[in-house]
C-alpha cells in the first residue's frame, strides 16, 4: 500500500515540484545576474503556452520517440519510488536517455544531429559514476533494493563521500547546467541553437520539458538517498545541492566534450573508485 | 489561452540594420530592463518562438532568409518591425537593393517606428504584439473548432 502511495504520488506530484524547483532556479540565476527574474511559476506557464502552439514535424516519428522518453523517465521513477532494485533504475533511465537521442536524430537537421551525438558522449560520461554510485551503495548496505538502501540506520554519506563528489560531478550533466550544457542549453542563441531539441515546437516541446522536471526530481531522490537516514537533513542536503549546482552555472562558461568526457572519467576514478576501494577494505 | 501572453519567446533577425536597433533589443535582455520578468525569452529558434522582431530593411539578399525564418515559426506568430528602416525602409529606402521595409516580405502586425529605437518603445510594442497574438490564438481555435 506505501509502496503504491509513493508511486502515485511520484507520477502526480512530481512535474508540480519540478515545475517549482525550475521556477525557484530561474529566479535565483536572475537574482545572481543582478536582475528580478520570472514570476515562480513561469515554467507552468511556458508548457501550457506551448500545448496551445502548433507543433510543426519534420519527421513522423520524432514526436513519438519524445512521448517514450517522457514514459520511461515516469517508469524509471516508478522503479525507485517503488523501493525497486537501484542498478534497474540506473538502466531505465538510459532506456529514457536513448529515447531523447534517437528523437534528436530523427529530424536530420544538423543542430539537432551533433546535439544528438553531443548527449550520447553525456551518456558515456555519467553512466560510469552512476554505477559506481549503486556499488557503492550495495557494499556499505549490502542491498541493491532502494527501500533497504533509504531504510540503512547510519549515514550514507559518511562512507561514501568520494562517490558523491563524482556524482556531484556528474550531476551538472544530468541536470543540463553549464559548463557541461552540450547537447541541450536552457538558453538558446548558442552555437548550437537549441542543440538536440532545436527541431521540436509545440506540444512536443513541452513534453520533453516535463520529463526534464521528471528527471529532476529523480536525480534529487539519489542526492536523498546519500543522507536518507535522517529525512530533515537529507532535505537540506537536496536544496544545498541543487543551490551549488545553480551557483557552478552561472559561474562557468560551456566547455567542451572532449573535456567533459575526461574529466568526468577522471574524476569517477579518483574519488568514485578510489572510494569504492577504501569501502571493500573497510567494511567486510 | 491567456499562457501565451504570459511566456512570448522572441526571435531577433538583423535585416540590413546599422546596429543600433539591435543594441537596443539586447538591451532590454539587461539587468536594467529585464523583459525575463514578463516571461520573454530571446529563442534564437524560429521553431521555439512566437514573437518575430526584425529591425533593420530588407533586400533582395535577406528576403528569403525572412521569409524562411517567418514560415518556420509555428503558428500563432506575430511579426514585428523595429526601427525606422524596418517599418518603412527608412533612410535606405531608395538604395538599389533595398526592397522596403518588412511588410514588403511577410506581413507585419506591430510597427515600432524610432532611431534608434528606445527599449522603452520596444517593450510597449512587444506588449502590443501579445494583444495581436491573443486575437490570432482565438481566431485559430475557433478555425480548429468549426474544421
Amino acid at each position: 500500500m506505501k509502496t503504491a502511495l509513493w508511486v502515485v504520488a511520484w507520477v502526480v506530484l512530481a512535474p508540480f515540484i519540478g515545475g517549482l524547483l525550475a521556477g525557484v532556479d530561474r529566479i535565483i540565476t536572475a537574482r545572481m545576474q543582478s536582475r528580478v527574474g520570472p514570476p515562480v511559476l513561469q515554467p507552468f506557464y511556458d508548457v501550457l503556452k506551448l500545448f496551445g502552439k502548433r507543433g510543426n514535424v519534420v519527421n513522423a516519428f520524432q514526436n513519438f520517440y519524445m512521448i517514450c522518453f517522457l514514459v520511461f523517465v515516469i517508469v524509471t521513477g516508478c522503479l525507485f519510488f517503488s523501493g525497486g532494485d537501484l542498478l534497474l533504475t540506473i538502466f531505465a533511465l538510459a532506456v529514457a536517455g536513448v529515447f531523447f537521442v534517437l528523437g534528436a536524430f530523427s529530424p536530420n537537421s544538423p543542430y539537432s544531429n551533433i546535439g544528438a551525438e553531443r548527449e550520447l558522449l553525456q551518456m558515456m560520461s555519467y553512466e560510469p559514476v552512476l554505477i559506481i554510485m549503486a556499488v557503492g551503495m550495495f557494499m556499505v548496505t549490502k542491498s541493491w533494493h532502494v527501500d533497504a538502501i533509504a531504510g540503512f540506520h547510519q549515514l550514507l554519506f559518511a562512507y561514501l563521500p568520494g562517490v558523491f563528489v563524482a556524482f556531484l560531478f556528474v550531476l551538472t550533466i544530468k541536470l543540463r547546467k553549464s559548463p557541461f550544457d552540450l547537447s541541450m542549453s536552457h538558453h538558446g542563441h548558442q552555437e548550437l541553437v537549441k542543440g538536440a531539441t532545436t527541431e521540436f515546437s509545440g506540444p512536443a516541446l513541452a513534453v520533453i520539458e516535463i520529463a526534464h522536471w521528471y528527471e529532476n526530481i529523480l536525480l534529487m531522490g539519489f542526492v536523498y538517498l546519500f543522507f536518507a537516514c535522517n529525512w530533515i537533513a537529507a532535505i537540506a542536503a537536496v536544496m544545498v545541492t541543487y543551490f551549488i549546482e545553480i551557483f557552478i552555472d552561472n559561474t562557468f562558461a560551456r566547455l567542451t566534450w572532449r573535456f567533459t568526457v575526461k574529466s568526468s572519467w577522471i574524476v569517477a576514478g579518483v574519488f568514485g573508485v578510489v572510494n569504492i576501494f577504501c569501502v571493500a577494505f573497510l567494511i567486510k | 489561452m491567456s499562457f501565451l501572453k504570459k511566456s512570448p519567446w522572441i526571435i531577433h533577425y538583423d535585416g540590413s540594420s546599422c546596429n543600433g536597433c539591435d543594441i537596443e533589443v539586447l538591451a532590454c535582455l539587461t539587468p536594467l530592463y529585464d523583459i525575463e520578468r514578463f516571461g520573454i525569452i530571446n529563442t534564437g529558434n524560429p521553431k521555439h518562438a512566437d514573437v518575430f522582431l526584425i529591425t533593420g530593411s530588407i533586400n533582395e539578399q535577406n528576403a528569403d532568409v525572412v521569409r524562411t525564418i517567418y514560415n518556420q515559426m509555428p503558428d500563432p506568430k506575430v511579426v514585428a518591425a523595429i526601427g525606422i528602416c524596418a517599418t518603412s525602409g527608412g533612410i535606405f529606402r531608395e538604395c538599389y537593393n533595398v526592397k522596403g521595409g518588412v511588410d514588403s516580405t511577410i506581413p507585419v502586425d506591430i510597427y515600432i517606428p524610432g532611431c534608434a529605437v528606445r527599449p522603452e518603445a520596444i517593450i510597449d510594442g512587444v506588449v502590443a504584439a501579445l494583444g495581436v497574438l491573443e486575437k490570432k490564438a482565438a481566431a485559430l481555435a475557433s478555425m480548429k473548432a468549426s474544421a
